[in-house]
C-alpha cells in the first residue's frame, strides 16, 4: 500500500498554470528524487504537501487518510492543518534555521511546544528530557556533537543544513522533504549534507528530494520523476529516467546539464 | 546666586512632569503601536487603509497642535469634560496626545521590523506545527525587536525632548518653569534645563546600549 498518493494536483498562481495534473504514489522507505529545470513547479510542488500553498484541485492521502482535497472545505479546516503538517517535514533550500536559539534548541523547540500545549502536566519533566536527548542523538547522526550549544550564524552552511535537517526529523515526520538542500552552498559543502541525506536512504527514511545532483539523485533515489511545466514527463526507476530516458524532453534537460558538469 | 538652591530644586520637581509624562507615553504607546501596525498590516482592506490614513494624518501634523486639539475639542465640542478639570486635566489630555501620537510612530516602526523578517522564518515555524501565536512569539519576536532597537531608540530619546510641547498647554514643566524666571531676569535656569535633558537622555542611551549588547549574541538575516 502506497504511503503517500497524490491525486492530480492543479496549482495556478494567477494566469499561470505551475503544477498541471499532478500524480503520483510514494511506498514507505523509498527515496523519490524529482528533477526538472527551474520553473518546472518542484518547489510548488513541495509546498503543496507540506500545506504552504493550497491546490486548486486534486487530493492529497497518507495512509489512506485523506489529508486533502480540493472540492472538501472539511479537509481544509485551518485547525486541523497543523495536526496534518506533521506528516512531512520539510528542508528548506535556505535552512531558516531560528537564528536566535541555539543548535539544540532549534531541534527541540518545536517538540516542547506541542508536549506543552498537550498539557501533560506531570509527565513534562520526563518528556522534556526526552525530546532533549532525542535531539542530541539526532544531532550526533547529523555529525554535529559538541555543536549543541552554537548559534546558527556560527556555523558554515553545510552545518546549519544538517541541524534543518534534524529539526525536521525530531517530530518524525512520515515523509521528509527536501527543495534543492545543497544549492544554497558551496561546492565543497554539498559532500557533508549529501551524504547525511544518503544514510537517511539507507535506513530507509521516506523522502522526496528535489535536487539539481544528477549523480546525487542516480545513487540516491528508487524513483525519479523529471517535471516540466508543472507535469511529470517521466517516472521511474534512476537507470532508466536519468541514465536511459525515453522522452525527448527529459534527454534535452539531461544533456544541459552533462554540459554543464 | 542666593536663589540657585531653590531655583535647582524647583526645576527638578517640574522635570518630574516631563518624566511622568515620558514614561505613561511609553507605557502606553508601545502596546497601542503593535496593534496599529497590525491593523495597517490587515489583510481586510478597509481596515488597512483607515489605520493608514490615520497614521498619515497624525504623522503628517505636528505633535504641538495634536495637544492643543486634543485638549480644547471635547468644550468647544460641547461634549462634556473628559479630561476632568484642573491641571489633572491638562496633563490627562496631553499623555492621550502623546500616546496617540507616538503609538502610530511606533507603529511604523513595527511594520518595518515585521516585515523585514524573512518568510522563511514563518514557513519553518508552520511546517514544524507551530500555531500563528507561537510563531509570532517564540520566533519572530525576538528578531524584530532586535531589528527595531536602533530606531527605537531615536524614537524613544525624542520623547524625551518632546515632553516639554505640553507646555503650549500650559503643564508646567521644566521649561515653562525656566522661563518664569527668565521673565524676572534670570537667564540661567532656562539654559540650565538642558542638562537635566542630557542627563536623562544619557541614562537612556546607556540602557538602550546594553540592550542591544544583550541581543548580540544572535544574528538576523
Ligand atoms: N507565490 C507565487 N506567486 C506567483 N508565482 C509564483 C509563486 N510561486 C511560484 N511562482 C511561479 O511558479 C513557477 C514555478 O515555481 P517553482 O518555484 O515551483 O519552480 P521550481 O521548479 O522550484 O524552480 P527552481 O528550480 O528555480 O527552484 C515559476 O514560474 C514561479 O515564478
Ligand atoms: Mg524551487
Amino acid at each position: 500500500m502506497a504511503l503517500l498518493e497524490v491525486i492530480s494536483i492543479e496549482k495556478s498562481f494567477g494566469q499561470t498554470r505551475v503544477l498541471d495534473g499532478i500524480s503520483f504514489t510514494l511506498d514507505k522507505g523509498r527515496a523519490l528524487a524529482i528533477i526538472g529545470s527551474s520553473g518546472s513547479g518542484k518547489t510548488t510542488l513541495l509546498r503543496c504537501l507540506n500545506f504552504l500553498e493550497k491546490p486548486d484541485r486534486g487530493r492529497i492521502l497518507v495512509n489512506d487518510e485523506l489529508l486533502f482535497d480540493a472540492e472538501d472545505a472539511l479537509t481544509q479546516r485551518e485547525s486541523d492543518i497543523r495536526r496534518k503538517r506533521l506528516n512531512f517535514g520539510l528542508v528548506f533550500q535556505a535552512f531558516n534555521l531560528f537564528p536566535q536559539y541555539t543548535v539544540l534548541k532549534n531541534v527541540t523547540l518545536a517538540g516542547e511546544l506541542l508536549l506543552r500545549e498537550r498539557g501533560k502536566k506531570q509527565a513534562d519533566a520526563a518528556d522534556g528530557k526526552q525530546i532533549q536527548d532525542e535531539a542530541r542523538a539526532l544531532l550526533a547522526q547529523m555529525g554535529l556533537t559538541g555543536k549543541e550549544g552554537a548559534y546558527p550564524h556560527q556555523l558554515s552552511g553545510g552545518q546549519q543544513q544538517r541541524v534543518a535537517i534534524a529539526r525536521a526529523l525530531a517530530l518524525k515526520p512520515k515523509i521528509l522533504c527536501f527543495d534543492e538542500p545543497t544549492s544554497a552552498l558551496d561546492p565543497e559543502l554539498t559532500g557533508e549534507v549529501l551524504r547525511v541525506v544518503r544514510s537517511l536512504a539507507e535506513k530507509k527514511m521516506t523522502m522526496i528530494i528535489v535536487t539539481h545532483e544528477m549523480a546525487f539523485a542516480r545513487d540516491v533515489a528508487d524513483e525519479v520523476i523529471f517535471m516540466d511545466e508543472g507535469m511529470i514527463v517521466e517516472q521511474g526507476p534512476p537507470q532508466s529516467v536519468i541514465s536511459n530516458p525515453r522522452e525527448e524532453r527529459t534527454r534535452q534537460f539531461l544533456a544541459r546539464f552533462s554540459s554543464e558538469a | 546666586m542666593t536663589n540657585f538652591s531653590t531655583i535647582i530644586p524647583r526645576l527638578f520637581e517640574s522635570f518630574q512632569l516631563n518624566i511622568q509624562l515620558f514614561f505613561l507615553t511609553l507605557l502606553f504607546s508601545l502596546p497601542l503601536g503593535l496593534f496599529i501596525a497590525f491593523g495597517s498590516m490587515s489583510r481586510f482592506k478597509p481596515v488597512a487603509w483607515l489605520t493608514k490614513t490615520f497614521v498619515w494624518i497624525i504623522r503628517g501634523t505636528p505633535l504641538m497642535l495634536q495637544v492643543i486639539i486634543i485638549f480644547f475639542a471635547p468644550g468647544l465640542l460641547d461634549m462634556g469634560a473628559p479630561w476632568g478639570s484642573g491641571s489633572s486635566a491638562r496633563f490627562t489630555a496631553a499623555t492621550v496626545a502623546f500616546v496617540i501620537n507616538y503609538a502610530c510612530y511606533f507603529s511604523e516602526i513595527y511594520r518595518g521590523g515585521i516585515q523585514g523578517i524573512p518568510k522563511g522564518q514563518v514557513e519553518a515555524g508552520q511546517v514544524l506545527g507551530m500555531t500563528k501565536g507561537q510563531i509570532f512569539f517564540r520566533v519572530t519576536l525576538l528578531q524584530v525587536i532586535k531589528r527595531i532597537l536602533p530606531a527605537m531608540s531615536n524614537e524613544v530619546i525624542t520623547l524625551v525632548k518632546d515632553t516639554s510641547l505640553a507646555r503650549i498647554i500650559s503643564i508646567k514643566e521644566i521649561i515653562m518653569m525656566a522661563q518664569e524666571y527668565t521673565a524676572q531676569g534670570l537667564i540661567w535656569p532656562l539654559f540650565s534645563t538642558g542638562i537635566f535633558f542630557l542627563a536623562f537622555i544619557g541614562i537612556l542611551t546607556v540602557l538602550f546600549g546594553r540592550l542591544e549588547k544583550k541581543l548580540d549574541y544572535f544574528k538576523v538575516l
